[in-house]
């Protein structure tokens, strides 16, 4: 388990907001305009400074959305009790200025070095560094099978529902909706479970890796099954938001 | 000077929290959140054991029921993750490594502190000794659950949280300091959060 070169110091620097796009009703990309980037990793994540005209400061960590070479992307899902997202989803206005310092994170990340397939399983807002690997691959021309296993509340919660329709050859999305389901959805319902798992993951001889992005409880659940599919536990990487309530 | 986020005013001023107790760029919740690399390992307690090593030998080594027999501390911390949330008041039962240390006869200077699931966290031997590091297996007065580190974990709170590994099986002496897991993907090797020491470098 080498980790990746390491950089030298993080510095904040700040930058300013070059665009905004609404995902879902309460989904927003904030692409950022970062003079100097040193480039990053998909799946890799940046830390958010805000700072009050009083001198409160308040630090947030989001994934990068963004390809490597891309411009860079976050992608921010208001939560209502929530400090810094309900500012980034509502307030934050284009030209507006914001500290950032990254990219951090070496581990969940898929450099496209090579064919392995790859298990995406995305739960809400799990899906952002996911879209940074699928773009990745896509930009790389990488032919390593993915698929994508993303549950969402409803189709209108779906973020990039018009690029995910689209993910290219050897790129498959599956996705459940937990709460609501159109008229005639012919997908899947309800929350991901070991039979839902069973019938989308790669079988665990091709030596596929996995990502299980999403809140806790989705990710154990996940995680746990995707292990008992056969997966050896080094192969199956997390990563978690959520029950801090407060992002 | 930082430069001020138009329209940002922050929530803090509701909290009655002292903020003399919240470390630089951290703010308080009242869940406990989650945060592994992988899935959640389960070994059954009568094949756990908690093992000192030096060398690849084991130098002395506890079973579950080993560790439980030992005397016990109730502990109550404030902990801090490098994601940002802080906890206070977190509540829990441990041995002091104190307690363990005091069975073992070493001249080690580091520790890699090793887990179920392949984790693993270096840290200076003078900051797990000394009355400032615990193996925890209770929390809130209830047995650590699996997705928060159980059936034990270590808690070194004067330090990130990352530091307090989870599933810990054991601790390897070294007379020079290696890194870790999270420490070889660019987080700190130290992690105190009073300094900031999120990332290499900090």
């Amino acid at each position: 388990m080498a980790g990746t070169a390491v950089r030298g110091r993080l510095t904040w620097q700040t930058v300013a907001v070059a665009a905004l796009r609404p995902e879902t009703s309460s989904v927003r990309t904030i692409a950022l305009d970062v003079p100097g980037w040193d480039g990053h990793q998909a799946g890799q994540h940046l830390d958010i400074r805000l700072t009050a005209d009083d001198g409160y400061m308040a630090e947030r960590s989001y994934s990068i959305a963004s390809a490597p070479g891309e411009p860079v992307e976050i992608t921010v899902e208001r939560l209502d009790d929530g400090e810094v997202s309900p500012y980034l989803t509502e307030e934050l206005r284009v030209g507006d200025k914001i500290e950032i310092r990254g990219p951090i994170g070496g581990y969940f990340v898929w450099d496209g070095a090579d064919m392995t397939p790859v298990l995406l399983v995305a739960g809400g807002s799990g899906v952002v560094p996911f879209r940074s690997m699928l773009r990745h691959r896509a930009r790389t021309g990488s032919a390593a099978p993915f698929r994508l296993l993303y549950s969402a509340r409803s189709l209108p919660d779906v973020i990039y529902r018009t690029e995910l329709d689209m993910p290219g050859a050897g790129a498959d999305i599956v996705y459940t909706l937990t709460r609501q389901q159109p008229p005639g959805w012919a997908g899947h319902s309800g929350r991901v479970d070991a039979e839902l798992l069973q019938e989308v993951a790669w079988p665990g001889d091709r030596q596929p890796l996995a990502y299980v992005c999403g809140p806790t409880a989705f990710v154990e659940i996940v995680a746990a099954g995707l292990v008992s599919l056969g997966y050896p536990p080094d192969r199956v990487k997390t990563e978690r938001y959520g029950g801090a309530g407060a992002t | 000077m930082n430069p001020i986020s138009r329209g940002f005013h922050g929530r803090r001023r509701e909290s009655d929290v002292d903020p003399k107790r919240i470390p630089p760029g951290q703010y308080v919740t009242t869940d406990f959140p989650v945060l592994s690399a992988g899935p959640t390992p389960h070994t059954p307690l009568e094949n756990w054991t908690f093992t000192i090593k030096q060398a690849g030998a084991t130098v002395k080594s506890w079973t579950w029921q080993e560790i439980l027999d030992l005397p016990a501390e109730d502990v109550t911390v404030d902990i801090h993750c490098v994601t940002k949330w802080s906890k206070l008041d977190s509540r829990w039962r441990a041995v002091s490594m104190d307690t363990l240390f005091a069975q073992v006869e070493h001249e080690a200077r580091f520790v890699l502190a090793f887990c179920d699931g392949g984790y693993t966290t270096n840290l200076p031997l003078a900051d797990v000794t000394g009355g400032q590091a615990w193996l925890a297996y209770d929390y809130d007065g209830s047995p650590l659950r699996p997705e928060h580190g159980g059936p034990a974990r270590l808690l070194v709170p004067h330090l990130y949280f990352w530091k307090s590994a989870k599933w810990v099986r054991g601790l390897e002496l070294l007379a020079a300091d290696e890194p870790g897991f999270w420490e070889r993907y660019g987080y700190n090797n130290y992690g105190d959060p009073w300094r900031e020491q999120r990332y290499a470098g900090d």
